[in-house]
């Protein structure tokens, strides 16, 4: 009843390629992004916003990244935490060299920057298929972190090796660095997801977009119908190395201040993958989706025994946690394996004819 | 030049002054590619027989060792707390098969690496939950101690270890080519439709394939235990092996055997050679980008199966 499209006629083109087709989706995504913009901030405390809501919008942007290039390319990379090391080195490095620059302007220079790097890491995609490449980009990620460790022109040589953001203005707003209140960091990683996810489903959708799925679904057949296989996957690395080096330089500006190497290891790599897949591969939804869920599972795993009332010791409750996370991850995997994005999918043809039988 | 000479000359140089250390360096990365090998063993047969990366290997070795450990800490004596463990490892292939791969069938093999991945976090936390996180000493009896043979310094326990590997690997041999079992996995590694149409039944060989899987990471978590203390690092020899795998090919067994051993060596020599001149610890990548020239080359691996392509 509530989701039905009878009635809604596409009279001209622009209509039927329209993102949203369905007035009921438009309703939906506009208030949403309503109250992400206008409530949450007034609302939610210091605690959600840091913990919770910032490293959601973080982790949106890396699974935005690699779902463009395993879930719409095929090529499997486990190379995104290097990556996103190099997006917030990048970024620091420019920041505390040009002061002046805009800190925004900074952060597509570093996105820029991560993008060359993928490109010159995806460059054995073109003769290495499936876990053998996914094998491969960990060369990316063990390298990028090694180096990042030892080289001290990237952290400016400071002792400790840990990197800072410092403290910057946009309009008059004191967007990274110690003295910038969550809020205003909500909202810049927010406008910068927002932008960027609008792209990337325009990206998909367009002869980009659609080369990389013939890609993906048979790179032979796709080369004989006349796609270059190599510039498609090498502009795919490009891209979600683009959006994973943005997130990085938002985990460290907008989300953790301070940060070393380890802040963005092989963990990080594989966080992402999961929530691309338990996400939905080859689903923008699902990126967010599966964001969520990978950020939210372990923050409740952490609250529920106190929320129960039960009481354990730290250690046991950690053990449990990890266990349960990962016995989560294989049961999802096992109900839904095309991920959240298809149950999403589901729901909508349910809720199409409920309350109805058919 | 001066570092063009640093870099391409100067650690062969090195080596040629000092032949008896060059021997001692190469040696000592053989014997630990032999280590890296066991690992990687566990993974190609899994591999072969159901096409599932699995990446829980590396935490299974640390599950097998802490059971073990666990074991002989309550007074169990050795050989009752090994036959324990192999009896444990082999439970454990009967719950993974029937909880996780038989709901996962027929689903892309990225789907079931994940599953994987999913299966290292819960044997992590179950296997610490049981046994405790504390690092723990592991002593088979084995002395670790060095002597010199024509001036070279070996470790006794690194020799016994790679004795132990080769017997492993020999009895392998042995048990694919001579047993009805072994038979029936090559087939299904062959062909798992072919082997159904002969009557070998799937279901049975994954768990007999997980359960050798789970012994061979016995070995080599009792190997690594008894060398750098059970712990939870243990699990992190995942991902030595996993250069190790895409050197010698995921489903051949002679190519994990001699690609550890070519990782154990090249990461040796490049550390002690190279490494200084790159301020050190390079080991943790050096394995990949190596594999990684390898693969440029020939990207089935070194023994690989040849990959053909159709449309």
């Amino acid at each position: 009843m509530l989701y039905r499209e009878a009635g809604q006629f596409k009279t001209s083109y622009a209509a039927d390629q329209a993102l949203l087709p369905i007035v009921q989706d438009r309703w939906f995504l506009a208030v949403l992004l309503a109250i992400a913009y206008l409530v949450v901030p007034f609302v939610a405390d210091e605690y959600w916003l840091q913990a919770v809501l910032i490293p959601f919008l973080v982790f949106s942007m890396a699974a935005l990244g690699l779902n463009l290039l395993t879930g719409y390319a095929g090529q499997v990379s486990l190379g995104t935490g290097g990556f996103m090391a190099v997006g917030a080195y990048a970024t620091y490095k420019m920041a505390t060299t040009f002061p002046d620059l805009n800190i925004l302007v900074i952060f597509l220079l570093a996105g820029l920057i991560a993008a060359a790097v993928g490109l010159i890491f995806g460059i054995p995609s073109l003769r290495i298929k499936g876990f053998y490449l996914a094998v491969a980009t960990l060369a990316a990620q063990f390298f990028l972190g090694w180096m990042f460790n030892k080289i001290g022109w990237f952290y400016n040589d400071n002792p400790s090796g840990t990197i800072t953001a410092p403290p910057r203005l946009v309009m008059d707003f004191m967007v990274t660095g110690p003295r910038a209140t969550a809020e205003v960091r909500y909202i810049v990683a927010l406008v910068l997801v927002t932008v960027f996810a609008l792209a990337a489903k325009n990206l998909v959708r367009g002869r980009i977009g659609r080369a990389w799925m013939a890609v993906r679904d048979r790179d032979i057949a796709a080369e004989i119908i006349g796609i270059r296989p190599f510039q498609t996957k090498l502009l795919a690395f490009a891209i979600s190395s683009f959006y994973c080096g943005l997130a990085g330089a938002m985990s460290l500006f907008l989300w953790l201040g301070s940060a070393e190497t380890e802040a963005w290891d092989i963990n990080v790599s594989f966080q992402v993958l999961f929530m691309v897949i338990i996400g939905g591969l080859g689903s923008i939804l699902g990126s967010f989706l599966g964001a969520a869920f990978i950020t939210l599972v372990p923050i409740f795993l952490t609250n529920a025994p106190q929320m129960f009332g039960v009481n354990m010791a730290t250690d046991l409750q950690k053990h449990l946690e990890v266990m349960i996370f990962g016995g989560l991850i294989v049961y999802f995997l096992i109900v839904e394996p095309n991920g959240f994005a298809r149950l999403w999918q589901i729901t909508k043809e349910k809720l199409r004819r409920w309350p109805f039988p058919y | 030049m001066q570092v063009l000479y640093a870099f391409l000359v100067g650690p062969f140089v090195q080596m040629g002054q000092a032949p008896v250390f060059f021997a001692e360096v190469v040696i000592n990365g053989l014997l630990t590619g032999v280590m890296y090998s066991l690992v990687a063993l566990g993974f190609v047969l899994i591999y072969k027989a159901s096409g599932t990366f699995n990446f829980a290997q590396g935490v299974m070795v640390l599950f097998a060792a802490l059971t073990l450990v666990g074991l002989m800490e309550h007074g169990v004596p050795v050989w009752l707390a090994l036959i324990l463990t192999v009896a444990v490892m082999v439970v454990l292939a009967f719950a993974i098969e029937r909880l996780m791969l038989r709901p996962l069938i027929n689903q892309e093999q990225i789907i079931l690496f994940m599953a994987t991945i999913g299966l290292t976090f819960f044997l992590e936390g179950f296997g610490e939950l049981l046994w405790g996180s504390n690092v723990k000493r592991l002593d088979i009896g084995v002395p670790d101690r060095s002597f010199e043979v024509g001036g070279m310094l070996l470790n006794q326990f690194d020799l016994f270890a790679a004795a132990i590997g080769a017997a492993l690997v020999a009895g392998l041999a042995v048990f694919f080519q001579k047993t009805p079992i072994g038979r029936a996995l090559r087939a299904v590694a062959d062909d798992h439709q072919a082997a159904l149409s002969v009557g070998i039944p799937l279901k049975t060989i994954w768990v007999v394939v997980w359960s050798v899987a789970g012994i061979v990471a016995m070995v080599a978590g009792i190997m690594w235990g008894a060398k750098s203390g059970v712990q939870f690092s243990l699990s992190l020899i995942a991902l030595k092996a996993l250069p190790v795998l895409i050197l010698g090919g995921f489903t051949s067994v002679p190519g994990a055997i001699i690609g550890g051993l070519i990782i154990g060596v090249g990461e040796k020599v490049a550390e002690v050679y190279w490494g200084p001149l790159v301020g050190g610890a390079i080991e943790n990548w050096f394995a990949y980008v190596l594999a990684l020239v390898f693969l440029l080359f020939r990207p089935q691996g070194l023994f690989g199966e040849r990959i053909i392509e159709r449309v």
